[in-house]
């Protein structure tokens, strides 16, 4: 059982694909950290050595930022944007997208579930 | 894309002058601009600065943290108050 900062355990997967499970570590990173672990990274979460986690759990302490303490720092940036009252920080508050992206239809993911207003009845002609 | 480091930030050298000679009055007079696309620079962080948004001119107080936005972004250039039947 391989847990690494915090609550992360998923076992029968490849090393880099296992260590992705980690908020805040994806493929590319995952990879560097096993190069620099030393350990080959088709090897399997199960068959890690003890020390092998103990050297993934140091590398990922020294360099990485993950989990509770990377949501806490995306949280902070964010409400930054709101306080200092930019463009940015406005379409956060509101649920909107950021970008200069169309609201018209779509952009769904920022507004949530779509919310049906009553239409009127169409005139029968 | 990113604009050349070597180029330095962007501010609109009439803006520039205002906001020099503000300083070395060390007075705090609203500062009226039209350029929302100069960026905000340390030394204007303390003023107001009065950012047109295409119909009058908002007045933004700089702070620390708004240093390397735009004034544009502070200055909205839409009204949207949401549509007449939303209540909440």
């Amino acid at each position: 059982m391989a847990r690494i900062s915090g609550v992360d355990l998923p076992r029968n997967k490849r090393g880099v694909i296992g260590l992705t499970y980690i908020f805040g570590i994806g493929k590319s990173s995952a990879q560097s950290i096993l190069d620099k672990a030393g350990i080959p990274a088709d090897l399997k979460v199960q068959d890690w050595t003890d020390d092998n986690i103990l050297d993934i759990t140091r590398i990922i302490q020294a360099d990485y930022l993950v989990e509770g303490e990377l949501r806490s720092e995306r949280q902070m940036d964010i409400k930054r944007l709101m306080d200092i009252g930019c463009y940015r920080g406005i379409r956060h508050r509101k649920g909107l997208p950021l970008r200069g992206q169309r609201t018209r239809t779509n952009a769904r993911t920022r507004k949530g579930r779509k919310k049906t207003v009553a239409n009127k009845k169409k005139a029968t002609k | 894309m990113a604009r050349s480091v070597k180029k330095g930030p962007y501010v609109f050298h009439k803006l520039m002058k205002k906001v020099e000679k503000a300083r070395a009055n060390k007075k705090k007079t609203v500062i009226k601009t039209w350029s929302r696309s100069s960026m905000i620079i340390p030394d204007m962080v303390g003023q107001t600065i009065a950012v047109h948004n295409g119909k009058t001119f908002v007045p933004v107080f700089i702070t620390e943290n708004m240093v390397g936005h735009k004034l544009g972004e502070f200055s909205p250039t839409r009204t949207f108050k949401g549509h007449s039947g939303n209540r909440k």
